[in-house]
């Protein structure tokens, strides 16, 4: 686990996440210049004019052109990272969505305290899901007479997606409000009762992580911790096969 | 005034009308608020550092039902966590900086013999004292106190046990408090300014108060509604905030649904955004007037300040939505909102570059108020820098709800306002008792609390960008979180070491107003009005209604005796 984690950004194994690390290394790179360049002014101000016998106070403050212009380019920099990151890097995240034949679609149901993972099967049509047929062991309230629900796929906590593939993940919830984070895939987005929520990414490498809660949702906010299997796509497939309900088995 | 009639003991320091003791009475109020608020963490400190251990000594004061054998169970670790931040903001820093501070100076400083509405004014103390005793009462109904986090996001709120109604009361209180002070604030700045005391020669610290009880009058009505319209999901079945079709346990809601959760947090945050510049602004008020007074200068760029307040003031409405990039607005919104969170860098910038030159050419004197002050100034650069990823969508995708907002936020409100808070605590004991706290223990209470406040939040910084979500239990639960447990027991007893620093603090504090040396009526040679009044000031202030001549920093003015002006003194 070591490899992937540690004091400061995760690994990253998404394709739109080394962006979002860049912006993140820009931001502190700038922070620190500025931080520093203000720390080396203070001390420097406080060692030359701490009060000294005689010392006298200037009355008029001379005016600095120096200062307006850092906080012009503080402005203008602000700016660039604004529009040449933030916003193309947002609109893709989540509004550039990949055609949906072309992508692994997934749904993912949240709850207190656990993720349903829904897949679509190999007709990649989801079967209707309501919330009164919610039980215990129809988390998600698939409706079973639905057709497009016979070969419908449905875990707890368990996301597998293949590598090298666009992924569009429809959050939901049927409760409180959760967060879907994905750290290494520096996806995040909240999930909001009453509303399904696209988000869309590509892991650019296998691995087991984790799926994270970032919203407080209870008092087992704590453990809502999902395992997240990035696969080969003939992996995927093996899996995908390994859990499509017999139909005899679906009809009950 | 106050040979005419003497009044008892009760109508003089407990429902007293003077703006003073209304004053004195929120910041010892306040106080205790933030030991309260602080005492809270500390114990969730313990279950952070050392996850389902069961708390040494202290463990067994919370009963069976919140921590059977001292382990603090994960309901009631977010208790603590709600309550620790609801009570710092509403219930500590806030009526410490308005309240207290505000109360006490405003008057003062503009040469007035109390606020305008001097019953209102005990009143909104009154109603305040109400809220936090509904607050703190709520820890002992069934279940214990609200524990949907200090922002209360619905659904999760809705359905929490009754510990939230009693919140959602405690803040109707807190809020109408707050309203009763705002509206004292405007009109007193308004109306009761000493002759010649124009808007241009107003000492910062008032414009910083003027410019909060704006924030306060326009942003806390919205969350006193939302906070109603809570009240009535849970009591009367309305569902404002809750969606049609919740199944919570496995078992559907019987609600009407229908309703929105966001709207809530777009209530909230328009109330809680400008509640982060009520936070700040009575701050660098105090930083501005403790800075100008030791470096013997005038402000450097004191019209530029004042502008940059204003307009910090005005852009503070139109940023809420930063908090909420993640719920799934549409690119027009977020981009309005990073484009507005940007621009209003810059007005801070501005503030603190202007308060950083005013260092430049002074004659620093270095004491316990300054060095609070000082340290203000590249603790808050921490704190507002940090805020700059965090104010993009992109970064804050995977920034957001981590440990580094928690970083971002403490380095504003605890190093940043509290420390200034500290500063004007140390500034202005003087005039309130007669006599100055112990400068020894100040400088000790200042070093230790300095060193350790940064040990804690620092590494707040590399657990968030480990990716290490807020408000969890056990952190150690996720993989992620396993390499940055370590700085959590660093972390804690920096926490524990800094609440032991505050002890010099405390002690100075009631020592010195018995025994402290005493000093004449303007040890600091100060130029503001607050000091030409006797100390302590008299029922009523000022011995004869005062005329200003000057601006408010008129120090080492070229051709005088003594280097600082007084406002009223003739030359």
């Amino acid at each position: 686990m070591d490899k992937y984690y540690g004091f400061g950004l995760p690994i990253n194994i998404s394709a739109h996440g080394g962006e979002i690390d860049k912006l993140i290394r820009i931001f502190h790179v700038f922070m620190l210049v500025l931080f520093v360049g203000w720390l080396i002014y203070f001390v420097i101000a406080l060692v030359q004019f701490r009060a000294k016998k005689d010392s006298k106070a200037l009355y008029h403050n001379k005016h600095y052109k120096l200062p307006t212009w850092i906080e012009v380019f503080v402005a203008l920099f602000e700016a660039f990272l604004l529009v040449g990151f933030s916003f193309p890097i947002f609109h893709q995240f989540r509004f550039d969505m990949p055609k949906a034949s072309e992508s692994v679609v997934i749904r993912v149901v949240a709850e207190q305290f656990a993720w349903n993972i829904h897949y679509a099967g190999k007709d990649g049509q989801f079967g209707e899901s309501m919330p009164k047929l919610i039980s215990t062991e129809n988390p998600i309230g698939l409706d079973q007479n639905d057709p497009a629900a016979k070969d419908d796929i449905t875990t707890i906590n368990q996301l597998n997606i293949p590598v090298n593939k666009p992924i569009i993940v429809q959050l939901s919830s049927k409760d409180v409000i959760h967060s879907f984070a994905l750290p290494v895939m520096r996806v995040k987005q909240d999930t909001i009762p009453g509303q399904q929520i696209p988000v869309t990414f590509e892991a650019i490498d296998t691995g087991k992580f984790e799926i994270a809660c970032a919203q407080l949702c209870g008092l087992g906010h704590y453990r809502m911790r999902g395992f997240f299997n990035v696969m080969t796509q003939s992996e995927f497939d093996k899996w995908i096969d390994s859990q499509t309900p017999k139909q005899e088995d679906a009809s009950e | 005034m106050s040979k005419e009639h003497s009044p008892s003991f009760w109508k003089k320091y407990i429902f007293s009308v003077d703006h003073k003791i209304i004053g004195i009475q929120y910041g010892i109020t306040a106080m205790i608020f933030l030991l309260i608020g602080f005492a809270l963490v500390s114990v969730m400190r313990w279950q952070l550092a050392f996850p389902g251990q069961p708390l040494p000594l202290f463990g067994v004061l919370f009963g069976m039902s919140n921590a059977p054998g001292g382990i603090i169970l994960p309901e009631f670790y977010n208790q603590l966590g709600a309550m620790h931040g609801t009570i710092m903001i509403f219930l500590g820093v806030v009526p410490l900086g308005v309240g207290a501070f505000g109360n006490y100076l405003v008057p003062l400083q503009i040469g007035a013999p109390d606020m305008a509405f001097p019953k209102l004014n005990m009143m909104s103390y009154w109603v305040y004292l109400t809220g936090g005793i509904v607050m703190l009462a709520s820890f002992f109904f069934p279940q214990g106190a609200a524990q949907s986090g200090w922002t209360s996001y619905p659904p999760l709120s809705n359905i929490a046990p009754v510990g939230q109604t009693v919140w959602l009361i405690g803040m109707v209180f807190l809020i109408t408090s707050s309203l009763l002070g705002s509206v004292n604030f405007i009109v007193t700045i308004v109306q009761l300014r000493a002759d010649g005391l124009t808007f241009s020669r107003l000492p910062f610290f008032v414009w910083a108060q003027f410019i909060t009880s704006f924030l306060l009058l326009l942003a806390f009505p919205p969350l006193e509604a939302a906070g109603i319209l809570q009240l009535m999901d849970r009591l009367a079945g309305s569902s404002f905030f809750m969606p049609s079709g919740l199944v919570v346990s496995g078992e559907a809601l019987q609600i009407s649904g229908g309703g929105n959760p966001l709207l809530w947090q777009h209530l909230f945050w328009f109330l809680a955004h400008p509640e982060v510049y009520v936070l700040i602004l009575p701050a660098m008020g105090i930083v501005a007037e403790i800075i100008a007074n030791n470096t013997r200068k005038p402000l450097y760029g004191y019209k530029n300040m004042v502008g940059a307040a204003l307009f910090l003031g005005f852009m503070s409405f139109i940023v809420w939505a930063h908090h909420m990039y993640l719920v799934g607005m549409g690119t027009t919104m977020s981009n309005f909102f990073q484009i507005t969170t940007m621009i209003i860098s810059i007005p801070s910038v501005i503030l603190l570059t202007c308060l950083l030159l005013s260092l430049w050419g002074g004659s620093i004197r270095f004491n316990t108020p300054m060095c609070f002050a000082l340290a203000f100034l590249p603790m808050f650069a921490i704190g507002g820098l940090t805020g700059l990823p965090l104010g993009l969508t992109a970064s804050d995708i995977h920034l957001h709800d981590t440990y580094y907002v928690i970083g971002h936020f403490h380095y504003v409100v605890a190093p940043g306002t509290l420390f200034a808070l500290m500063a004007g605590t140390y500034f202005w004991f003087p005039k309130i008792t007669g006599r100055q706290m112990s400068e020894v223990l100040g400088k000790i209470h200042f070093w230790a609390s300095f060193i350790l406040i940064n040990i804690v939040f620092m590494p707040m910084f590399s657990m968030g960008l480990a990716g290490v979500s807020r408000r969890l239990w056990n952190p150690t639960e996720y993989a992620h979180a396993q390499p940055t447990q370590v700085l959590n027991v660093v972390v804690s007893y920096a926490a524990w070491g800094l609440a032991i620093a505050q002890l010099p603090f405390i002690f100075n504090l009631i020592w010195s107003t018995f025994k402290g040396k005493q000093v004449d009526t303007n040890p600091w040679k100060a130029t503001t009005l607050e000091w030409a009044t006797p100390t302590p000031p008299p029922h009523g202030n000022f011995e004869r209604e005062p005329v200003v001549l000057r601006g408010p920093y008129e120090y080492s003015v070229p051709g005088q005796r003594e280097d600082y002006l007084p406002q009223n003194a003739e030359q």
